[in-house]
């Protein structure tokens, strides 16, 4: 018996769901049974940091895959995907504030303010925040045309997360260089959506273009 | 801080037991079916950092350290950081730079033959081989804060003898301004020395001003917990200096050369806004891109622990050492 589409958008989510929920369960039940290294904080906050990223990154691959493999369900899945780079940021910030600075709002405030490396991290967690409380089809459906440029802001947004990994480390540039490279790839599947974002061009004018173009 | 000071019960290089003896005992201990203390905490949970490593445990070999003979120093015990996790948290990124790396990669490192050479401004240089290390000069016990610059810290007890001690030996002459340090260059042993894309120039050196090391805080360490050092931690001798950041804390060294000019030092080589040469503990200044003002104190507790504490200036060991620095500008000599 074939599965209908329907079934199987929900065992891709299901999937999904596993995936990405449970290593966030496994990681902090090891951090709380003092089994995950000398540093637990820091280890939390790095794999929630990284975690997110990948996350992200995930998302973005979405786009362009689906009309190559024709698997209808992928394209209903982007949202998911990205609410959960979204918890996964949310756990990373409450992470570093709850374990790391011990909820010490001025100190917070401080380190934001003073150290570029959470100032842009702030920045793409307000992003992502954002993104994420008018992810809903309601909000979409009210939010019209202005929706689409609105969630484009990620394509700006995962750069400076790279940066923010890129600026957090002691030394070593490799490994945000990597995630830059895969980010980079991922966007040159955009590029004409990107140089809209950039482009100063009212939406009017560019609707025209592209008719015209078609 | 906690030096124990020379009394009656102090060790002298004949009361050392003999290694012979040492091997014996380690022997009939092994044999009643005790696993060395080395190998149960190399291979504990603590030693893998990698959180989803279920399918690549596997036996790894573990570099046996042997007890020591020395008096302990009096102290709390609640407070030190616990064994396993001092040998398995540590940057030594001649074994890779993850902190779990120098744990899982140095098992197989060689300790012997070593050669520790005392030379350049000096009457009377020498070469200690790795037995002179632990008998040259009797070992003493020492409870030191280390301080990393990454704004985490531990309590660790070493084992070994003032550098200051060492340094006398070899008779420095009124040219001898400076103290340089190196540690062994092997890329067979050390794999991370063998990275092609920058990072750390090796092999890894670092230097202190004569006065500083001089100073009866300055340590040799040959040990730490009772026993000789694991390869992680800087097997077998290295450099204590718990008022200045970690990184000043060189390990494994084959070289200790008294020079007139102030000796370049890896950290401040690869990034020099970031890394100074004095690297004194500082809480008023900030590394560029991180607040120093107060640390996480890593100690038994796990997530929930609640261990941030202010940074105090000179890692609290300014009573020692705050005179060596009393016309300088700290802010400009980071």
């Amino acid at each position: 018996m074939k599965l209908k589409t329907k079934d199987k958008t929900i065992l891709l989510k299901t999937a999904l769901h596993c995936a990405l929920f449970i290593p966030a369960v496994w990681v902090f039940y090891l951090a709380m049974q003092d089994q995950l290294g000398a540093d637990p904080v820091q280890a939390i906050i790095h794999f929630t940091g990284l975690s997110a990223l990948k996350v992200l990154i995930l998302g973005l691959v979405i786009s362009p895959l689906a009309p190559k493999i024709k698997f209808i369900p992928l394209m209903q899945v982007r949202r998911l995907v990205g609410l959960y780079a979204f918890f996964y940021a949310c756990l990373h910030l409450l992470s570093f504030f709850i374990f790391d600075l011990q909820l010490d709002w001025p100190l917070l405030l401080n380190e934001i303010v003073k150290r570029p490396y959470i100032t842009v991290g702030m920045f793409a967690w307000l992003v992502l925040l954002i993104l994420s409380v008018t992810s809903a089809m309601f909000v979409r459906r009210k939010l019209g045309k202005r929706w689409q440029p609105l969630h484009n802001l990620i394509y700006v947004t995962v750069p400076v997360v790279v940066l923010h990994f890129y600026w957090s480390l002691k030394s070593g540039w490799i490994e945000p260089a990597v995630y830059l490279l895969i980010t980079l790839v991922l966007l040159s599947f955009r590029k004409q959506k990107i140089q809209r974002l950039f482009s100063h061009k009212s939406f009017s004018v560019q609707l025209k273009k592209q008719s015209i173009k078609q | 801080m906690l030096i124990k000071k020379k009394g009656k019960n102090h060790l002298t290089e004949a009361q050392v037991t003999d290694e012979s003896i040492y091997h014996q005992r380690r022997d009939l201990i092994k044999k009643m079916g005790f696993v060395g203390a080395g190998g149960l905490l190399a291979s504990s949970n603590l030693a893998s950092a990698n959180p989803f490593s279920f399918f690549t445990k596997e036996e790894k070999p573990s570099f046996e350290t042997k007890t020591l003979d020395f008096k302990s120093a009096i102290l709390d015990e609640q407070k030190r950081t616990p064994e396993a996790k001092v040998i398995s948290h540590n940057n030594f990124y001649e074994f890779g730079t993850k902190k779990s790396d120098p744990v899982e990669n140095a098992q197989h490192f060689q300790v012997k033959p070593w050669q520790l050479k005392v030379h350049g401004e000096v009457n009377k240089p020498f070469t200690l081989n790795y037995d002179d290390l632990y008998k040259h000069l009797a070992l003493e016990e020492r409870i030191y804060r280390l301080r990393c610059v990454e704004a985490w810290s531990m309590v660790i007890p070493w084992l070994g003898f003032s550098l200051a001690k060492l340094i006398q030996q070899a008779d420095p002459t009124s040219d001898a301004k400076y103290v340089a340090f190196e540690t062994l260059h092997d890329k067979e042993q050390m794999p991370g020395q063998r990275s092609r894309f920058g990072g750390i120039h090796y092999p890894y050196v670092e230097g202190l001003r004569i006065d500083e090391a001089m100073n009866p805080l300055s340590f040799l360490a040959v040990g730490l917990y009772g026993k000789t050092l694991p390869p992680q931690n800087g097997a077998p001798i290295r450099l204590v200096v718990p008022w200045k950041y970690g990184f000043k804390s060189i390990k494994s060294i084959v070289s200790i050369k008294l020079v007139k000019h102030q000796p370049p030092t890896s950290w401040n080589q690869l990034a020099p806004k970031e890394y100074g040469f004095y690297a004194n503990v500082n809480p008023d200044v900030a590394h560029p891109r991180w607040s120093q003002a107060s640390e996480r104190r890593i100690t038994s507790g796990g997530l929930f622990d609640r261990n941030r504490i202010a940074t105090l200036p000179f890692n609290g060991y300014g009573e020692d050492v705050a005179h060596l620095y009393k016309e300088m500008n700290l802010k400009k000599n980071f």
